[in-house]
């Protein structure tokens, strides 16, 4: 994407391959804010739907700029640092994890070799920069000095601990398969048909992954992190304006970034199911994918009780785990076995 | 290694937290995260009920009544009249009764849908309390077809109530319970089968028959142990007697038990108001002694006995006779009492309220201990706490 700009933009000089490195951050950073804006919006009225309600319908057409709106009432209010916090952390926590959730974009595909970063270890560096997203939620649990906000920050980070375990077996099954590292290997892995596409090999690890994406993002049902009816909001109690919104924001996009990750290891990226189908751009194909697997995620937000602190730790490791470790030796043996696994 | 001395967390739970139900304060002793001890502190709504009633004459304590579990309003309103029906000896005219129990039963269900959807949100279910507080809102109307107040009716007068329903409000709320079910059935449909609903009350905040019976619990929490203890079976007041009801009861005292209590218990409810409105006959709803309840308006113009009483009635009030009583009933939450002294006057010389929530709160401490932090609010939820009768 970088090199493709760098020739749009006359191929010469150090300074211009800077630019074009600057024009397609912006290009890929600038429609997810707006997409988390209106994911936001899009949240709260499948959520209002459910419970028989209008949801945000004042400002702007059917309230599509409510988004809009909250953010820029953040954005003017001032930022409250309680007294006894530790500052610098408090207000750094935020910042890293918006910082994290957005960088992580840098490697999603959205048609073939389209991304700011085509890196060769494209899966491994998701993994690692969404491993360092519990720093931003410990820190600002730690940092708020409140009790409700230490206990928040403790559970997530156990808790998006726990789940990332099984993340990565299912990523490793898939990997397996595939033979690469690279995401835009994996969704090239998957075309041909709709039959080609991963959901259909690996449908009990795309249930694990589904439900683990839950837990890593603190969705309900396990969104214990910042469970309402007892630690209040968790390790967001303390902060209010633009640092509440960055942890919002990094949350959302964090949520979607799972599922446009369900999309490309899963559902064949930015293919499309209807065979000869040319007049969809891949892109969109990856935007609606993402958007449906987002719609799911709503659906279930609004359906759900919220699980036990032990319920949640006993359900990632005596159960996701053994499952995921068990299917990764299952996988594994049978393409051994078979002389399956690409070299 | 020096050795280390490792304390408690404690955490101050409440007065402002969610959870709470109202101003409750708990201050939790939490080893990691299961609860060591609470300490459930009150008075956050003390507002002096009993204090006040003291200073006003028996009518004008009335509203009070509704301002206690501000949840089922007109239940507290049923303790107070019937306790000074008890010491005057008074007769309610049957259409009276009748439209005491249907307005004390749909209490029950306003109360249940509160604390059944509040209950859920605890546990993190936020879908139902917004699904049935439309129903809820129903239920309101009714409340101000009858009284023009939508919450705080004051529709009870000792010796019946205020005035008679509305044309056409018993077709309005005969519908409504053809209609409800449907309602309730979607709440049921979204938690009872639900696992995680199940993992987060089945076998929490467990209560034994003895412990029961110690604390003094009543309603819900009494029968959710399995004990069919149930004042409108056990001592009728009212046309209790002639109604065909059951009496749910649970098996093993945790909060599981007590919500699918709760459900029944509104199925139950939706019985005795239909055969409320089948059996109510037309006839007079307020007593017709002069002495303790109002004269008609158009008999006051001819009529200057009526006059009399009338303007006696709103400026000095009636005199109860000397003597004290204690009358009861089945409020939503449990066993609702109202001990009354009267030394002869206009006002009462005494009068206690007892609050089944209160008995309820007490045990917290035991029920709470050894579980989970998140367990507290479902624990809480289940025990159906109102702060406007716990604190009085």
């Amino acid at each position: 994407m970088v090199e493709a700009l760098y020739t749009l933009f006359g191929g010469e000089g150090e300074f211009l391959y800077f630019l074009a490195i600057i024009a397609s951050i912006f290009a890929i950073v600038l429609p997810l804010l707006i997409g988390v804006a209106f994911a936001v919006y899009f949240d709260r009225k499948i959520w209002a739907a459910v419970q028989m309600r209008r949801g945000p319908n004042v400002v702007g057409p059917f309230g599509l700029l409510q988004s809009f709106a909250d953010g820029l009432k953040l954005f003017l209010k001032e930022t409250i640092v309680p007294a006894g916090a530790n500052k610098g952390i408090f207000i750094i926590a935020p910042m890293l994890t918006f910082t994290l959730a957005l960088i992580t974009w840098a490697v999603v595909p959205f048609g073939p070799h389209l991304a700011i970063a085509d890196l060769n270890v494209g899966i491994l560096y998701i993994l690692a920069i969404s491993s360092l997203g519990v720093y931003g939620i410990i820190m600002s649990g730690w940092a708020s000095n409140s009790r409700y906000a230490f206990l928040g920050g403790l559970r997530s980070a156990a808790q998006m601990v726990s789940y990332e375990v099984s993340i990565g077996f299912v990523i490793v099954t898939v990997l397996l398969n595939v033979g690469s590292l690279n995401m835009t290997d994996i969704v090239e892995a998957q075309s041909g048909s709709i039959f080609n596409w991963h959901f259909i090999m690996f449908l009990p690890l795309f249930v694990i992954f589904y439900i683990s994406a839950l837990a890593e993002t603190n969705r309900p049902p396990f969104d214990l992190p910042e469970a309402e009816a007892e630690l209040v909001a968790g390790y967001q109690v303390e902060y209010s304006s633009m640092a509440f919104a960055l942890f919002f924001l990094g949350e959302y996009a964090n949520i979607l970034l799972m599922s446009a990750l369900m999309a490309i290891l899963f559902f064949g990226g930015w293919m499309s199911p209807i065979p000869g189908d040319s007049f969809i751009p891949g892109w969109l194909w990856l935007i609606i994918k993402t958007g449906f697997f987002f719609w799911t995620i709503s659906m279930v937000k609004a359906f759900v009780p919220r699980y036990r602190y032990d319920q949640l730790m006993r359900l990632g490791w005596k159960v996701f785990l053994p499952i995921s470790l068990f299917l990764v030796i299952v996988y594994a043996g049978v393409w051994v076995y078979g002389d399956l696994i690409p070299k | 290694m020096a050795e280390v001395d490792i304390k408690n967390y404690c955490l101050n739970f409440g007065p402002q937290h969610p959870a709470a139900h109202g101003v409750l304060r708990m201050v939790m002793e939490l080893d990691g995260e299961v609860i060591e001890r609470v300490d459930s502190h009150i008075g956050l709504l003390h507002r002096g009920t009993e204090k006040l009633i003291e200073q006003k004459q028996y009518l004008q304590a009335m509203p009070y009544f509704d301002r206690l579990d501000y949840v089922a309003p007109m239940n507290q309103e049923h303790a107070f009249v019937m306790a000074i029906e008890k010491l005057m000896e008074i007769e309610v005219p049957e259409r009276g009764q009748y439209i005491r129990v249907l307005f004390s039963e749909i209490g029950r269900i306003l109360n249940h849908i509160l604390n059944l959807t509040t209950h859920a949100l605890d546990v993190g279910a936020m879908t139902p309390i917004l699904w049935l507080f439309e129903e809820r809102e129903i239920l309101m109307e009714f409340y101000e077809a009858v009284s023009g107040a939508r919450l705080h009716a004051a529709y009870f007068r000792p010796g019946g109530v205020h005035q008679d329903m509305p044309k056409g409000l018993d077709e309005r709320i005969m519908k409504w319970t053809e209609t409800f079910p449907s309602v309730l059935k979607d709440m049921e449909d979204l938690l009872i089968d639900n696992r995680i609903f199940k993992q987060r009350n089945v076998d929490i905040g467990v209560v034994s028959v003895e412990d029961a019976l110690n604390w003094g619990f009543t309603g819900a929490m009494l029968r959710g142990c399995g004990i069919p203890w149930d004042l409108r079976k056990s001592q009728p007041y009212e046309v209790y007697d002639r109604m065909d009801f059951q009496v749910a009861i649970g098996k093993h005292g945790d909060c599981y038990d007590r919500f699918m209590l709760r459900i029944a218990e509104m199925r139950e409810s939706l019985k005795i108001i239909r055969q409320c409105l089948n059996d109510m006959r037309e006839g007079p709803v307020l007593s017709i002694d002069n002495k303790v309840a109002p004269p008609r308006r158009a008999e006051m113009k001819t009529s200057m006995e009526a006059l009399i009483h009338h303007f006696k009635l709103y400026t000095e009030g009636f005199k109860v006779p000397e003597g004290e009583v204690y009358a009861a009933v089945e409020a939503p939450k449990g066993e609702f009492g109202v001990y009354l002294v009267s030394d002869g006057s206009n006002r009462p010389y005494r009068c206690k309220i007892r609050a089944p929530g209160f008995a309820h709160l007490q045990a917290m401490d035991f029920m709470c201990r050894g579980h989970m932090l998140a367990d507290a609010p479902a624990v809480l939820g289940a025990m159906d706490i109102v702060f406007g009768e716990v604190d009085r």
